[in-house]
């Protein structure tokens, strides 16, 4: 049953060929096999899927199944549940049990969706290996020696090991798209205001999107319309509806322009990553997409600019986290001002601390303009590339990253060049645009990811030219050796 | 040389929504400490504010009230700072592009001038929790129920130039926000209060003076004193050669001095930056004249035409303007009753205040209506009543005896106007006493005033005292 896609589960369901009981338990068995291997789940909330499961199938019994009925998820750790752990990965949130469930969480659960657990994560989403989670490192199923990449790297390695076939993510500079690649799986993350943010733990309230982890663009389409449209209690969700995308999937390529920017096929592009992404963008071709060059002139400033505003929203998110009514609180505190120093020294990682000083930075008094003002600015230059590109072409096409999975532990040590793999995926968060990635191929043997970037709530056309490129491709269908 | 006081004042306006201003939790005070706060009061992970439309329209309202600009956009910015009662350890307030712009609230001053005072700006912004001391050892309870409050801050220019204006102002804006139904003006509770901006400098002087702020004054007389203290302090501080600092200085009630705040003053950097999580406030045309359209007439208006309309003093005029509900009932006897507006206007906040303030009572629920009130004035006007039996008279309806010509009427109240019965009295009260009659004829003319008073005596009180002293001075004056 684990080789299942979401769709192939709902029918196979549908059809009666197991019960979701028998899913679940399947599936449980397969995370205690292999997780203490990959490290992927931080809580598996196992009973609580079985009891899920049982009333699932009691429904669909009794003729009342909901439109993902039964279909197991796992969710990361940074989505708010109701009486489970919700940690960020944080030693800070370690003993903090939500008292309420995220839209997202919310949405997918009336739905029908069963969660089978939170995913690992790196420590408030910030990171690009999934290094710097208290939890420790998530293993990549593909070289266990490798990182998943982050942050979104415990729901992608979960469902590149057939651990459970769908898992939610967030993507505030790559953080879904990434791990994706690195993993051979598909990642989406819609545009900015399309899916709520209540209830998702914050890292950079701007950038932050909710998105999906899945084997297919099929399965993107499916959980995607459950969990987006305009929520009341996010007023930065946008009332756009929401169109059917798995009805939307079978639209042909025939027609569709996609460009491709100069500007991502660099000299930091490895060889056989970009060989892997030519043939991609050939199949497209053949499948009747035309293809031209476009320019992004300002895309080469996104790491830096985002490497203002992400930590300056994050000093300030974070600052909720002072050891006063929830979360890690310092042992025997001498006064309020040991209270906070120790809570918060002692509660957050070090990339957590560095980000948080450097965005206390740039939002000093003398700073400000020179920082954070022009990153606001350059930020409106580089959406400005994106809009004019977008009067030419439907999508635009580039690489996910620059290389296959690193070594864990390889850039640990220096910050710059860990920051550096996210180059081609931020563009488009500071942008707002939806964008995923889909396996395209590997470079010795570990797997290489294409991204497809669309216009604002162009999900509908990037899902299905993603699926067009599904059915004539296989490598989605690729699965790590010992994880078959 | 003489110095000159410059003063700005910060009035806190909490407005009168019935929940708070980025949740559903109700604003009600005095609950239970912790229950009227959610989640995103509290500041709960992965929670995201939702701006409450009645606390714009309210601002607005205020904005046109005041004559200000409506900013068709304006940006809600996060003030960061760490404290216990400040749940997200940051303020959501608006910094550079306030909601309100400009505007000006006239006060009058003691001797019955008009000045207008201009506003710098007003601003949205949510209220913190409060920390609390008593009832615990060695530690400190934290109440988040009033963290979210909506708060109006509003500006004024350093245009004030004593204490006294001062409180004029605080006392204009109250009534303002009071008339406007935007705050409830309850200053115990804390739902209006001010920080003041105090400096001084040499009379001719065009530089402001190094200023102190004030904080947290929740009374006018409290705004009063702390002033007067303050300044003197820094008139006292550079005539001694010295420099006034730069701080923020608490007010003590109990000793009437300022003194600064414990805590040393720490160069603060909120690095204010625009709340990414509630987009920029859009205020159209349409919404500007639908709430125009429910403005009542204002105080100044008000003011300026009790003065106008009643020739009512000036100071009486801010009295009434300063609450509505009494200057409703000044009217309605003014309507009703052939007195001239004053009379009218010393009889309301005279004996009939008097009365309500004695009983502890509303004008609403005033023992006697405006149409009795005007009845009892027009007995005055046509002689039936002199002042002194008028008020017995009013007292007697105060108690519920009837109205004034029943009153009149049961008691036998009715002024002696009859001179031929006055001057009969007149020469009885001469002829017994004989003393007085030649202390005054020896040039002791004060005198009369017995004489008066022993007229008064016998007719108790009824005689019309302007006849009794024409008749006394002509008997005197005649033999």
């Amino acid at each position: 049953m684990h080789e299942l896609s979401l769709a192939a589960i709902r029918r196979a369901l549908e059809a009666g060929e197991f019960t979701a009981v028998e899913l679940v338990e399947a599936l449980l068995e397969r995370i205690a096999a292999h997780d203490g291997t990959l490290n992927s789940f931080i809580t598996v909330t196992g009973d609580d899927a079985l009891a899920a499961a049982a009333e699932s199938d009691r429904r669909r019994g009794a003729g009342e199944a909901r439109p993902l009925e039964g279909l197991p998820v796992a969710h990361k750790d940074i989505f708010c549940t109701a009486g489970v752990r919700t940690s960020c990965g944080s030693r800070m949130l370690d003993n903090f049990v939500s008292p309420y469930d995220a839209t997202v969480v919310e949405r997918l659960k009336a739905a029908g969706v069963i969660m089978l657990g939170k995913t690992n994560m790196d420590e408030f989403a910030m990171g690009s290996s999934n290094e710097t989670s208290w939890y420790g490192p998530v293993a990549n199923p593909w070289d266990t020696a490798r990182s998943p990449g982050g942050s979104s790297g415990g729901s992608a390695a979960a469902v590149a090991a057939r651990l459970v076939p769908a898992a939610t993510g967030t993507d505030t500079g790559g953080s879904i798209r990434q791990p994706a690649a690195l993993t051979g799986i598909t990642g989406l993350k819609p545009t900015y205001g399309r899916v709520s943010r209540w209830g998702m733990i914050a890292f950079a309230s701007s950038l932050d999107q909710a998105g999906t982890l899945t084997r297919s663009a099929e399965d993107a389409a499916l959980l995607l319309g459950a969990m987006a449209g305009f929520d009341p209690r996010d007023s930065t969700s946008v009332d756009e509806p929401v169109p059917d995308y798995v009805a939307g999937l079978d639209q042909p390529l025939e027609g569709l322009t996609i460009g491709l920017a100069r500007q991502f096929f660099d000299e930091g592009l490895e060889a056989a990553n970009e060989a892997a992404l030519r043939a991609a963008i050939g199949e497209l071709e053949g499948l009747g997409a035309s293809v031209r060059e476009i320019d992004l002139p300002n895309i080469g400033l996104s790491v830096p600019t985002y490497y203002v505003v992400a930590p300056a929203e994050c000093s300030s998110n974070l600052s909720r986290f002072d050891g006063v009514r929830f979360g890690y609180r310092a042992e025997d505190p001498k006064d309020l001002l040991d209270l906070y120093c120790r809570s918060r020294a002692e509660g957050f990682g070090a990339e957590v601390k560095r980000r948080i000083m450097t965005g206390t930075y740039v939002l000093s008094a003398g700073y400000y303009d020179a920082y954070y003002l022009k990153a606001q600015k350059v930020r409106q230059l580089i959406s400005e590339d994106f809009r004019r590109a977008f009067a030419d072409v439907d999508l635009i096409a580039g690489p996910t990253t620059p290389t296959p999975a690193f070594e864990l532990g390889a850039k640990t040590d220096d910050p710059i060049t860990m920051y550096l793999n996210d180059i081609y995926t931020i563009g488009a968060n500071l942008a707002g645009l939806p964008c995923l990635s889909v396996p395209c191929g590997f470079s010795g043997g570990l797997p290489v990811g294409l991204q497809l970037i669309g216009p604002a709530f162009g999900e509908e056309r990037l899902l299905a030219c993603a699926h067009q490129y599904q059915r004539a491709t296989d490598w989605h269908r690729r699965a790590p050796a010992h994880y078959e | 040389m003489s110095w000159e006081t410059v003063i700005g004042l910060e009035v806190h306006a909490q407005l009168a929504t019935e929940s708070k201003i980025f949740s559903g939790a109700p604003t009600r005070y005095g609950a239970a400490p912790n229950t009227q706060a959610c989640l995103v009061d509290l500041g709960y992970p992965g929670v995201l504010p939702v701006l409450n439309r009645g606390a714009v329209v309210m601002a607005v309202k205020f904005g046109l009230a005041v004559g200000a600009a409506i900013a068709p956009r304006s940006v809600f910015a996060r003030k960061n700072y760490f404290y216990p009662d400040l749940p997200k350890g940051y303020q959501i307030s608006q910094y550079e592009l306030p909601i309100v712009t400009g505007g000006s609230l006239e006060i009058v001053t003691e001797d019955g001038e008009v000045r207008r005072i201009g506003l710098t700006r007003a601003h949205l912004e949510e209220d913190a929790g409060k920390s609390v001391h008593e009832g615990f050892e060695r530690l400190t309870g934290i109440d988040l129920n009033r963290a979210g409050t909506p708060l109006l801050e509003i500006v004024s220019e350093p245009e004030l130039r004593s204490a006294k204006e001062a409180a004029a102002y605080m006392k204009a804006m109250h009534t303002l926000v009071r008339y406007l139904g935007i705050c409830d003006g309850n200053m115990q509770e804390g739902s209006f209060r001010c920080d003041a901006n105090v400096s001084v400098r040499r009379t001719g002087d065009e530089k402001l003076g190094t200023r102190t702020e004030l904080k947290n004054l929740n009374s006018f007389r409290f705004l009063e004193r702390a002033i007067n203290f303050e300044v003197e302090r820094q008139i006292e501080v550079l005539e001694d050669g010295g420099a006034v600092v730069q701080e923020t200085r608490l007010y003590d009630a109990q000793r009437d001095e300022t003194r600064p705040m414990r805590t040393k003053e720490e160069a603060n950097d909120y690095r204010y930056f625009p709340d990414p999580d509630l987009l920029p406030v859009q205020i159209d045309r349409t919404l500007i004249e639908t709430v125009r359209k429910t403005l009542p007439e204002l105080p100044d208006a008000k003011r300026r035409r009790l003065g106008e309309q009643y020739s009512v003093k000036p100071d009486d005029a801010v009295v009434l303007a300063g609450a509505p509900a009494l200057a409703d009932y000044f009217e309605a006897v003014a309507a009703a009753s052939g007195s001239d507006g004053q009379t009218v206007a010393n009889w309301v906040l005279g004996e009939l205040s008097a009365a309500l303030n004695r009983d502890g009572l509303d004008i609403a629920e005033s023992r006697i209506g405006p149409a009795g009130l005007a009845q009892l004035l027009d007995r005055i006007a046509d002689g039936t009543l002199s002042g002194k039996l008028a008020k017995q008279v009013f007292e007697a309806m105060w108690a519920g005896e009837g109205d004034a010509d029943a009153v009149i009427e049961a008691k036998g109240l009715k002024q002696i106007t009859d001179s031929g019965e006055i001057q009969r009295i007149v020469e009885d009260v001469l002829a017994a006493n004989p003393e007085q009659v030649e202390q005054f004829r020896g040039g002791k003319t004060k005198v009369i005033g017995f004489l008066v008073g022993q007229v008064m005596k016998a007719t108790k009180g009824k005689a019309n005292p302007g006849e009794v002293n024409r008749l006394l001075k002509a008997a005197l004056d005649g033999d």
